[in-house]
């Protein structure tokens, strides 16, 4: 997994709340092999109208933003279904950062493990954000995530707070299952306590094979 | 003196393995549920070298892509190689994993969410993760369950916990039995109406109260289901002897001595009187009809009496904009009256709403009368299906035009080949209504299998109340 540090690039403001993993990526391309590229998925549907074609309304379609790796959206980004998909899709977009209010949890946690950073901001300050991303000549953001800021287009540096191990993996590019096998003998001591509490869940403690 | 803990508490506090610096814990996964759309986490665990810790703890299930016709034909009834071969890969990955799997073929196959319950594998107490955001589902069990993405399943594999911040909690408490008429579809439709999409985002809910409590074991599971509709980790309930007597005798369920055993403990789990949330919400049963949905998210829902919103009535610049949006991909006016518009279609099935009572409930509506649009009926596991068979309920609906299908996801999420035509509006009783969730351009309003059944036989939204002329 790639280190994320510091990253300057054209942030794009996707307005809509509630924005679901359905519409980053809908259900019918999670078939697709990774390999095929899932660029080409990214807000495959709400993007086009009815006949197929680009909508012009949509920021992501909107030339100011074809280089974008930041996405700054609304409320609840990312609910709905757990596909790992909508993750990879904004990857393969070269989307490398989220902002907005609140996410949905499966899909941050999905961020996090493939090293898109997600940021939470306040509302007004993502609304604010979205407005100048729409009214400047460069809709460009510094994110640094060492100092935990991110300096707007007018200058002006605001503040977030990122989780410590979110940080700590994120800058590091680690893996978290390597870290997380670190913990092999607390987690034999668990299960063998485990097995003595709970005698019923041994494998085979049904009569059935496991 | 020890402090009244929750249920969450207790499942959480007996599944901690270790806890990091910064607060979050390593928990433990008493099971891990697989699907096809698991084949990223095992390309993980390939491409990494991992070893499996415990594969008697994972499960898998051919649900997604099977399709709903033509099962006698197996693998070879798959046409497209695409979805075929995400059915050949939950029967590869499981095999050389040594992961049972309840696949094609298998007469107890079926959805994830139906056949854990079913089985006996879903128990009080256990904290399940499962390839698929319903995993809420569980929860009815009075077990702590939530979904994850492929990363995390492949960590679950290999690690068998996962590292999670202590939860918030939300109570939301029902205050009494629901009227007659109105199932549990209603009510988690309606609290979800209430509290919002993002209302429960970063919290665990735990259903409660009376109303719970009146429900049965699957009615609750129906709840719990679409938890994460509201943006729940997790949702669940405290178990009771309903709960007990559903899990016994199941083919996973401890037995003998062990039974005692776990029983013992099961009951040790409701939450304790006094216990504290981070959110209480109280909801007034008295109040809620049979819901429908009218826009492209569940909390976009208005009881059937009721008509489409005016967007021109919100004041909130964000919601009004999303309400237009989602009138204009439903092609709805404001102020329609709910029960005057017509549907294509009707899909009862999906982990929501394709268990044994579901079906009894549309066949009680089918019964005697005729489909006017194509209504397709799905059950959710092969048992279901005989079950229903020897109701007599697949005659019923045969009788009244219904087609009687094999078990899988169909048409909740589209991907087997079963979807909507553009532009076509579905009744449907799975828990998305999000645009083209059920084939791209399809038009998806969400309730209760009683509705969609009401909605078969008349060709267009209809309360059932008026059919039954129970309510």
């Amino acid at each position: 997994m790639d280190p994320f540090r510091t990253l300057t690039a054209t942030a794009v403001p996707l307005v809509m709340a509630n924005v679901n993993t359905d519409q980053i990526f809908p259900a019918r391309f999670i078939r697709k092999p990774r390999a095929v590229g899932y660029a080409q998925f990214t807000f495959h549907d709400v993007r086009r109208d009815d006949d197929g074609m680009l909508r012009a309304d949509f920021p992501l379609n909107d030339e100011r933003y074809h280089d974008a790796r930041i996405i700054v959206g609304g409320t609840n980004f990312g609910c709905g279904s757990s596909r790992e998909g909508a993750v990879y899709t904004l990857i393969d977009s070269g989307i490398r950062a989220l902002i907005a209010p609140s996410f949905g949890d499966i899909f941050a946690a999905n961020c996090l493990k493939n090293g898109v950073l997600t940021v939470t901001l306040p509302d007004d300050a993502v609304v604010d954000l979205r407005d100048q991303l729409r009214s400047v000549e460069r809709p460009v953001l510094t994110i640094d995530l060492e100092a935990e800021t991110i300096v707007r287009p007018d200058g002006a540096t605001l503040a977030f707070s990122a989780d410590p191990f979110q940080k700590h993996c994120l800058l590091n590019g680690l893996n978290e299952i390597d870290l997380s096998l670190e913990f092999a003998a607390e987690m034999s001591a668990f299960e063998a306590a485990y097995r003595g509490r709970f005698p019923w869940l041994a494998p085979d403690a049904s009569g059935r094979k496991g | 003196m020890l402090r009244a803990r929750t249920i969450i508490d207790k499942i959480w506090d007996s599944h901690v393995v270790a806890r990091r610096d910064d607060g979050e814990c390593l928990l433990y996964i008493d099971r891990l549920l697989l699907q096809e759309n698991s084949f990223h986490a095992f390309d993980k665990i390939r491409r990494e070298q991992r070893a499996i810790r415990n594969p008697g703890q994972a499960f898998a299930f051919s649900d997604h892509y099977v399709p709903t016709v033509g099962r006698e034909k197996g693998l070879a009834g798959i046409a497209d190689p695409e979805i075929r071969n995400m059915v050949e890969l939950i029967e590869s990955d499981s095999r050389d994993n040594h992961i049972t799997l309840f696949g094609l073929g298998d007469v107890r196959q079926g959805i994830l969410h139906v056949v854990g319950p079913e089985q006996g594998i879903t128990q009080p107490g256990l904290v399940i993760a499962g390839a698929d955001s319903h995993t809420s589902t569980h929860g009815a069990l009075g077990a702590y369950a939530f979904g994850v993405g492929s990363s995390e399943v492949a960590h679950v594999l290999a690690v068998q916990g996962l590292w999670r911040p202590r939860p918030k909690t939300m109570r939301v408490l029902v205050d009494a039995a629901l009227p007659a008429g109105v199932t549990s579809k209603d009510l988690i439709l309606s609290i979800i109406g209430t509290i919002g999409a993002g209302g429960a985002v970063g919290h665990v809910i735990e259903y409660a109260g009376p109303g719970i409590a009146a429900l049965s074991v699957e009615q609750r599971m129906t709840v719990c289901n679409m938890s994460i509709e509201a943006g729940a980790r997790a949702g669940l309930m405290s178990p009771d002897e309903a709960v007990f007597d559903y899990v016994k005798g199941r083919p996973y369920a401890p037995k003998g001595a062990r039974w005692d055993a776990a029983l013992a403990y099961w009951r040790t789990l409701p939450s304790d009187p006094g216990a504290a949330y981070d959110r209480d919400v109280r909801i007034a049963a008295s109040r809620i009809a049979p819901m429908v949905t009218w826009g492209t998210n569940p909390e976009q829902v208005a009881p059937v009496t009721g008509a489409v919103p005016d967007p021109a009535a919100e004041r909130d610049p964000d919601r009004r904009a999303r309400m237009e949006r989602a009138l204009s991909y439903m092609a709805l006016d404001p102020g329609t009256e709910l029960r005057s518009i017509a549907v294509d279609r009707v899909f009862i099935g999906s982990c929501t709403n394709s268990r044994i009572e579901d079906l009894r409930i549309a066949a009680a509506i089918a019964k005697g009368r005729t489909a006017q649009v194509p209504t397709m009926v799905v059950p959710g596991s092969g048992l279901v299906r005989l079950q229903a068979e020897a109701e007599g309920l697949h005659e019923i609906f045969l009788a009244a035009g219904f087609e009687w299908r094999s078990p899988g996801c169909s048409m909740c999420v589209a991907i087997n080949g079963d979807t909507l035509a553009p532009g076509e509006r579905c009744a449907s009783t799975s828990n998305r209504n999000f645009e083209g969730r059920q084939g791209p351009g399809g038009r998806t309003h969400l309730m209760s299998p009683a509705m969609a059944a009401a909605a078969a036989v008349t060709g267009r939204i209809t309360d059932v109340r008026e059919l039954t002329g129970v309510g």
